[in-house]
């Protein structure tokens, strides 16, 4: 009985290896990648598409107004980019915005939240930490007004400074520093989040052995929590390095780039030239240049990372 | 999940009791051994204070001059309240159509997104294929991409083939910009439904789609929540995406509109501009409430986030 069934069943496999089988496998793996179609379909035509083509669209000279055909221009743009005072003005800028804003204001400052905050009371905790993700919870625009409003020459803060004789038109006289302190204002409860999860996740006993041990709250910190979350220090770097190089809302509302350039980081300067003189091929352009910064600054941390690996 | 949600308001009550109990044994011991301690807390308290009073500030004004009277920039409150700035702007033009154009922008992008992350989840989640994982290692790295930096060849796309100022059209791109994460999300979430629960299904003959939707989407039904209210709120904050691809004032959400108003009469109405805000920010606090019951706290979000 045993044999008789089993007998068919090994003989038809050399059959079926050649023919059925190998179209039965790759059909089956169809199948199970179907479900991923309308995902991938999206992802490719508005996602993908697009970065392909901005890769051709940033070697020709397309533009929406006159000229009806596209011509292959090579290099031009980016040698126009270049030399183009403006633009490597706002790259400075767009460098400055992150690191201000970034790695310094909303990494630091949710760092210390996160510190700070651990081992609080509930209520203290709930309080500083709904004010803290509202910020981060408002639209861009809103916040947008909010600090328009409270950097204006009559504004929340100079009514404040006021007293201290401190008082200027801040949006005018030093819009960088506006805008940083704004997207930080907005940005660090981000940081702050990922940070408290990390911090959760360090085992007391090694804190409280190092106090034992006799090491200040600063080795503590330096030489026990630090090297435990720096995974999540350098993913939480990268994500709000690349969202904050992208930032386009907050510094539009605000200062609207200026005054003259004084505030236009690449993002914005890319804005004018694409949208309002339809430079499309040189916008293009500069968006490229926007992801290689992005990949720059993503190559650094992961390389610090493998420096305090090793 | 849910479960915390309930669990931390019962149990902040008792970590608050234990902590004071552990701080005032803190504060005994350490009259003795370092007496640093007292103006360390001290000092750790007041930067608290000057954090907090940082970060509520500038929200400060925009509550309290929405509410004032012939409210312009000043900061100085008359503390004379009125409703009139609400009145005034609620009416058709200003408020509501933006605001159901938001509406249907974020909550059409919010579905699509969520049927086709739950779609493409599932092979994700349930098989394990050469390319998932690269393929997912892919979709996160595209999650931090600057969509900044793609909308000028979406714009030069849309406007080739005439799709400019189409409100589906940019749904689909806005769906398209959410979907990375929104994937990630939700395959995490079907991580926690067990396989085994679908074998049932399996042998009675269900194909992928039945076993799917009448097993594994039932029990994540929270996390499907948490995918639709979050790609909502993302959306309902989306300034520049419609800035760019929507021109005719009718069919712009708020988030564009508001922005209009601001550049027009941002300088004379602003006790207006202060109540649109509100109005136009609210429903985003609401349902970041919700997410955060459902989440048990912004935590697990950004654990979410941490991979």
């Amino acid at each position: 009985m045993t044999v008789a069934t089993q007998s068919p069943r090994t003989a038809r496999l050399p059959l079926n290896k050649g023919g059925a089988r190998r179209p039965r496998r790759v059909r089956r793996l169809l199948g199970r990648l179907l479900p991923l179609g309308p995902a991938l379909l999206l992802l490719a035509v508005f996602f993908a598409g697009p970065l392909i083509w901005s890769v051709y669209t940033a070697f020709t000279d397309m533009a929406l107004s006159g000229a009806a055909t596209t011509e292959f221009t090579g290099l031009e743009n980016f040698r126009r980019m270049f030399a183009d005072p403006v633009f490597v003005k706002s790259l400075e800028l767009t460098v400055i915005f992150v690191i201000g804003s970034a790695v310094i204001g909303q990494n630091l400052l949710g760092m210390l939240l996160a510190l700070i905050l651990r081992g609080r009371g509930g209520a203290v905790r709930t309080i500083v930490n709904g004010v803290v993700i509202g910020a981060w919870v408002v639209p861009e625009v809103v916040a947008g007004f909010a600090w328009y409003a409270f950097l204006y020459k009559t504004g929340t803060l100079n009514a404040i400074l006021g007293h201290f004789g401190l008082s200027q038109d801040w949006l005018y006289t030093m819009p960088m520093l506006a805008v940083i302190l704004a997207n930080t204002w907005r940005g660090t409860a981000f940081s702050m989040l990922v940070y408290s999860a990390a911090l959760s996740d360090v085992p007391p006993e090694l804190l409280e052995a190092a106090a034992v041990d006799g090491a200040s709250s600063w080795k503590r910190l330096r030489y026990v929590t630090l090297p435990l979350i720096r995974r999540s220090i350098v993913s939480n770097l990268m994500l709000i390095t690349l969202q904050t190089l992208a930032s386009f809302g907050l510094i539009y509302v605000m200062t609207g780039g200026g005054p003259g350039n004084a505030s236009s980081t690449t993002p914005l300067y890319m804005y004018q030239e694409a949208f309002q003189f339809y430079q499309l091929g040189y916008g293009t352009a500069m968006a490229l240049v926007l992801l290689v910064l992005g990949a720059l600054f993503s190559l650094i941390y992961l390389r610090l990372i493998k420096l305090e690996d090793s | 999940m849910s479960e915390l949600a309930g669990e931390q308001s019962s149990t902040a009550l008792a970590r608050m009791r234990t902590e004071r109990r552990r701080g005032g044994r803190r504060g005994a011991a350490s009259g003795i051994t370092s007496p640093k301690k007292g103006p360390a807390a001290l000092a750790s308290y007041a930067v608290i204070l000057v954090l907090f009073l940082a970060f509520l500030l500038p929200f400060a004004w925009l509550i309290l001059s929405s509410i004032e009277t012939g409210s312009g920039l000043n900061a100085s409150p008359t503390w004379h309240f009125t409703l009139a700035n609400f009145k005034a702007i609620m009416n058709v033009a200003t408020v509501y159509q933006p605001m159901l154009n938001s509406l249907i922008l974020s909550a059409g992008t919010a579905a699509l997104t969520v049927v086709c992350s739950a779609l493409a989840a599932y092979p994700l989640s349930r098989f394990h294929m050469r390319f998932g994982r690269s393929f997912l290692y892919t979709i996160l790295f595209a999650t931090g991409l600057p969509i900044t930096a793609v909308m000028v060849p979406v714009y030069s796309l849309y406007a080739r083939f005439n799709l400019v100022d189409s409100e589906p059209a940019t749904v689909l791109f806005m769906t398209a910009s959410s979907l990375p994460f929104a994937i990630w999300m939700t395959k995490n979430f079907m991580d926690g439904v067990p396989v085994s629960l679908e074998e049932a299904a399996w042998t009675d003959g269900a194909n992928w789609l039945q076993s799917l939707w009448s097993v594994v989407l039932p029990l994540m039904a929270p996390g499907i929540v948490v995918v639709f209210i979050f790609t909502f709120v993302m959306q309902w904050g989306n300034f520049f995406v419609p800035f760019i691809l929507l021109l005719t004032p009718d069919k712009q959400p708020a988030s564009v509109t508001i922005y209009t108003f601001f550049s027009q009469y941002g300088e004379v109405a602003y006790g207006q501009l202060a109540a649109f805000s509100i109005i136009y920010t609210a429903p985003v606090i609401a349902l970041y409430g919700v997410l955060s019951k459902f989440l048990g706290g912004a935590f697990n979000l950004t654990g979410a986030v941490k991979g």
